[in-house]
């Protein structure tokens, strides 16, 4: 197990020099003028200019360059050409509000994805099994920012019934964060739940059918035992690895739509406005941390994968050996 | 053999409802399993056998399964219990072994886990005393390193150590009856050769009775008391292991014994076989369902023959309409086939 997991963290360092190299080309491609002009702000002298030239190496050779900036993101130097703000500043800024968003999100999606999922699966075939199917359907096809949307209209402004956008920190109030995080959670998780009760479902319905749940029921166990011990965890197995995948994709910017919606100033709001305005540091840097929570969560999912499926240990094991 | 009998069917019948209609798996079927014997049922694929099995274990229930007849095991009619009054019977006085022993363990968790909770469904062993049990099981069915080899996952065991743990876990709670459900098919020979000789022994030492459900006649020379021979979700005869070997009375068994590779006999260009396809279950044949691929049909196989004593050899049952002594003179013996094809 210990060599499962090195293995992975070797791996991971390695695809994150690969995504900083291709993030920083692009950084480097595309057109955005001079680079230094931008900084320098507005009317600079030459010799300003040249001084951030020289500071950022913008003179020097492209793999120069890479180490400067690579350097300067890790020692928190960077900074916003628009804002002049420190880019690394801003994303620790916006960090517990983009996990307090995907965390929250991703746990109320996984329970009622599972639950939902496994009820459908007993009742497959009955009336309450179609009904959920369309709901589930339905859920699928509403996008994030029309739903968000109606929420924070209907359910915020018109009805007051929650806060109308906003955030409010854990340690200030814990029932206010949780208050002002129900509509974005619910937004967020819809389309989830709709996705992973139908995988769930379908995983069910074909694990049933394996000899070992049969085995599973010669041997005289309960329903209940059999359902959850023999056929939930062999059917979680690739739910699990959807939902790591999933909620690293939302914190390294899938959230920029709820988030934009809902005002919660996180990580994907700001990289929404860093586009916007074609500030290059802001977006390097969140590509940067995207990458890092895609690949970080990634090696997290295999570890739980392997801890799950014990075959999954033994063959990489075994095919380091 | 003149004990009681500790299960007895009567009139077994089992329908699937399926798109295309109503498939008699299992039709009329009625025997009896004396402590301490092992009962063969031997037939071709789709022939009823494992659903015979399945059913007294209740897992073939469903919407759209109909069973009816009787069961009686100790009193208890396993047709007619109830889910939970069967989860009572099941791994606890009835254990199954399956045919695939790959696939019919759980791959998730250590072969030692699925053993105890067996045990733990079933008593009120603590989880030292379980696995102590589960130890000494895998001990008693020729596992070696049992002490290690009980936190082993099922992918870390052999096909062989796989059937093995199996019957361990069968084993567990001291069942009464044991059916196993080609419990060798997917084992090579040497392999197979093992399992069957422990078989034999835990039925001897333990006095345990088993249904072996097989196609393949050569597994059961090896251990059965009595034979029943499965067509198309009837019993076509039924007798002892030798009245069933050496006078065996219905064209189809001695087309399954024409079928058995022989060392004894000389070569053959190709393997004997029945000729023709396994009946549908959808639409049986009328009369004698064996007749559209009986080289020795004629006028009375249109009606259906009872299973009776026909032979006049005891408790040896067939439902065959030639003469006894018709059939002594048509089965003739010629290089392996024994006389399906008309003398």
């Amino acid at each position: 197990m210990a060599r499962f997991v090195a293995r992975r963290l070797v791996s991971m360092v390695f695809v994150m020099f690969a995504v900083s190299v291709l993030t920083f080309l692009i950084f480097n491609v595309i057109p955005n003028g001079d680079p230094a002009v931008r900084m320098a702000g507005k009317q600079p002298t030459e010799e300003q200019i040249e001084e951030i030239r020289e500071e950022w190496g913008f003179d020097e050779p492209v793999y120069e360059q890479y180490v400067v900036t690579m350097r300067k993101l890790f020692t928190g130097d960077m900074i916003s050409y628009f804002t002049q703000l420190d880019v690394v500043d801003e994303i620790i800024k916006g960090i517990p509000r983009t996990l307090s968003l995907a965390i929250g999100a991703a746990i109320i999606w996984m329970f009622f994805g599972v639950g939902l999922g496994l009820f459908t699966a007993m009742r497959a075939g009955k009336v309450s099994d179609t009904l959920l199917t369309v709901l589930a359907l339905i859920g699928i096809s509403m996008p994030v920012f029309w739903v968000g949307a109606l929420m924070n209209h209907y359910l915020g402004f018109e009805l007051g019934i929650f806060p109308n956008g906003g955030y409010v920190e854990f340690s200030e109030s814990p029932v206010d964060w949780a208050y002002h995080l129900i509509l974005p959670w619910t937004a967020l998780s819809i389309l989830f739940i709709g996705v992973y009760s139908r995988v769930l479902r379908s995983n069910v319905l074909d694990t049933l059918n394996e000899d070992y749940v049969r085995t599973a029921r010669a041997k005289g166990l309960s329903e209940r035992r059999v359902l959850l011990h023999h056929v939930l965890r062999n059917s979680l197995i690739p739910v699990v690895t959807l939902w790591g995948l999933d909620f690293a994709v939302v914190i390294g910017g899938g959230a920029i739509l709820t988030e934009t919606v809902f005002g919660l100033q996180g990580v994907g709001q700001y990289a929404a406005d860093a586009i916007g305005q074609l500030d290059v540091p802001p977006i390097l840097a969140v590509t940067m941390f995207g990458a890092f929570f895609v690949v970080f969560v990634n090696a997290l999912v295999d570890i739980a994968y392997a801890a799950l499926d014990p075959r999954i240990r033994l063959e990489s094991d075994s095919a380091s050996a | 053999m003149s004990a009681a009998p500790l299960l007895t069917v009567e009139d077994l019948r089992v329908q699937f409802q399926t798109e295309d209609g109503v498939v008699k798996a299992v039709d009329g079927l009625s025997f009896e399993v004396r402590p301490g014997e092992v009962l063969a049922i031997v037939g071709e694929s789709g022939c009823g056998k494992s659903v015979t099995a399945m059913s007294l274990m209740g897992l073939t229930r469903g919407p759209n399964a109909k069973i009816s007849g009787r069961a009686m095991l100790r009193g208890t009619d396993l047709i007619a219990a109830s889910e939970s009054e069967l989860r009572d019977v099941r791994g606890n006085e009835i254990a199954m072994i399956f045919q695939d022993p790959m696939s019919s363990l759980n791959p998730v968790h250590k072969v030692g886990v699925q053993i105890v909770e067996q045990i733990q469904a079933h008593t009120d062993a603590s989880d030292e005393d379980a696995r102590a049990q589960a130890v000494e099981l895998l001990k008693a069915v020729g596992i070696p390193g049992a002490e290690q080899r009980v936190d082993a996952y099922p992918h870390e065991f052999s096909g062989g150590m796989r059937q093995r743990a199996m019957i361990a876990m069968g084993l567990s709670v001291e069942p009464d009856l044991l059916i196993a459900d080609e419990p060798t098919t997917a084992l090579d020979v040497t392999i197979q050769a093992q399992i069957m000789r422990l078989l034999r022994k835990l039925n001897e030492e333990r006095g345990l009775a088993t249904i072996l459900i097989t196609h393949d006649l050569g597994v059961v020379a090896q251990v059965a008391d009595r034979i029943q021979v499965m067509y198309a979700g009837e019993i076509v005869e039924s007798g002892t292991l030798e009245q069933i070997f050496y006078d065996p009375q219905h064209p189809y068994t001695w087309g399954l014994l024409g079928s058995v590779m022989r060392l004894d006999r000389e070569r053959t260009d190709r393997l004997a076989q029945i000729k023709g396809q396994p009946p549908s279950l959808l639409a049986p044949p009328e009369g004698c369902k064996f007749s559209p691929r009986c080289p020795h049909a004629f006028d009375k196989c249109s009606r259906h023959p009872e299973l009776e004593d026909r032979a006049g050899d005891g408790a040896h049952l067939d439902r065959c309409w030639l003469g006894a002594e018709q059939k002594r003179s048509v089965r003739t013996m010629k290089s392996g086939e024994i006389g399906l094809e008309a003398a």
